[in-house]
């Protein structure tokens, strides 16, 4: 039996870490990834998931990659992102709630306890209802923000949800070690 | 012999009372823009059409055309620049893309995706502009206003209405509509006027026309706009 050479002795290049969360989103980004098809055989070939809903990992170690969807509406979605940044060496927000704070940030301009009231308080069928205020409930922040008003955030990646074809294209490129750079058919707001 | 300029490099011709702006389209050059329209005198507020001129940023709208002048446009530094601006109007509005009837038909956001803009930077502003929908035929969500006028000077010069108009300054500037209730129900203002039709982003919309057609098979979604504004002359 001949020896295996040096080139077969070499161990496999570390994967990928990647952790994935998502704050005030309607996880149409995570559906967008699932999106990518059987191409995820291929990305689970280069990557690990670490944390994410995929894997039901509550907390994230050390990353290289963390996607994050959604803006930033409560204190525990603040928590979440700053976990993520101490872990994550490349932080990407992905989608038009974690760009700009999306849907959810359109209260913005209204006065948070006067939502809750309108929406507990004074619609039909609610009588006697009142604002739930269970300690276990995340307080509201007054304003809905994006997440690099929050954390320093590494690169942007566009959509309502980004197409599974620009999150294919985003990826392999961050994964080849390239800076991701979407072609302009891939370039959507919405 | 015609007089020229040098525009990125290649020599531009130009007839004198030309901007920088209208010779270099004319020599199919593409600059951007947000507040210019071939149909009216320059307006010189987005600042979209900035370009170096002997290391001075000017307006290439406003700007007349000299001969010899070397004129920097398609650069990484003044793209950079541009971009920047983009970032600025986006957060000084509301622009929730997602949301909007214009996406796909919208100047702003088609600039943004040539000049690749993947994030609006800026702190937001967020800030309160309640919409007007009194109108029968029209909307009015001034969330979106840039401030262009290029709804003002095409009601005034060609519908013949004055309908709108931009007041106050700085921060609290925003678009006024002329009637003294201030509401679009009590002017004058029809569907197929001009001013109804010009607005580069989502802010006059007409009403029950929304979506019509589905995303991806816009305007901008076929074509970039440095593409499209050359072949549509706007
Ligand atoms: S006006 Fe344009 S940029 Fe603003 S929300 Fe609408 S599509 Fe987006
Ligand atoms: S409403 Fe539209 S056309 Fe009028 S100033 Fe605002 S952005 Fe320009
Ligand atoms: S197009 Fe020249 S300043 Fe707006």
């Amino acid at each position: 039996m001949t020896e295996p050479s040096a080139q077969e002795k070499r161990p496999e290049p570390a994967r990928l870490r990647i952790a994935t969360a998502s704050l005030a989103g309607c996880f149409g980004c995570h559906m967008s990834l699932l999106d990518i098809d059987e191409r995820i055989f291929e990305l689970a070939a280069k990557v690990e998931f670490d944390r994410s809903p995929l894997t039901d990992i509550k907390h994230c170690g050390p990353c290289d990659i963390g996607l994050i969807e959604g803006g930033v509406c409560n204190a525990e979605n603040v928590h979440v992102l700053r976990e993520f940044r101490r872990n994550c060496k490349t932080l990407v927000a992905v989608g038009a709630c974690a760009i700009n704070g999306g849907l959810p940030a359109q209260r913005n301009h209204l006065d948070v306890g006067a939502c809750l009231q309108e929406v507990y308080c004074y619609r039909e069928g609610l009588d006697g209802a009142g604002v739930p205020d269970d300690p276990e409930l995340p307080l509201l922040l007054d304003k809905v923000r994006p997440i690099h008003e929050v954390v320093r955030v590494d690169y942007f990646l566009p959509g309502c949800p980004p197409s599974g074809d620009a999150i294919w294209k985003f990826l392999s490129d961050l994964v080849a070690g390239r800076t991701p750079r979407l072609p302009y058919a891939l370039m959507h707001f919405d | 012999m015609k007089r020229q300029f040098l525009f990125d490099g290649r020599p531009v011709p130009f007839d004198e009372g030309q901007t920088i702006l209208q010779a270099a389209r004319a020599a199919g050059h593409y600059i951007p823009h947000l507040c210019w329209h071939p149909d009216f005198p320059p307006h010189g507020s987005c600042k979209l059409c900035t370009v170096k001129v002997g290391g001075r940023h000017v307006s290439s709208c406003a700007f007349p055309a000299r001969e010899g002048m070397e004129v920097e446009s398609d650069t990484p530094e003044i793209n950079a620049e541009r971009r920047a601006l983009l970032q600025m109007l986006f957060v000084e509005g509301n622009h929730f893309c997602p949301g909007c009837e214009k996406s796909g038909n919208c100047q702003l956001q088609a600039l943004a995706y040539d000049l690749e803009m993947t994030t609006p930077r800026f702190p937001h502003f967020y800030p309160d502009r309640p919409v007007d929908a009194s109108h029968p035929d029209v909307l009015l969500d001034f969330n979106r206003c840039i401030f262009c006028e290029l709804c003002v000077r095409a009601s005034r010069e060609v519908d013949g209405k004055n309908v709108f108009a931009l007041g106050g300054r700085g921060l609290g500037k925003h678009l006024v509509v002329n009637a003294e209730t201030g509401r679009l129900a009590d002017t004058t203002l029809a569907a197929d006027d001009l001013a109804a039709n010009i607005c580069p982003v989502g802010v006059i919309l007409k009403k029950r026309v929304g979506f019509a057609v589905p995303i991806g098979e816009r305007t901008y979604d076929a074509e970039p706009i440095h593409v499209h504004a050359m072949e549509r002359d706007t």
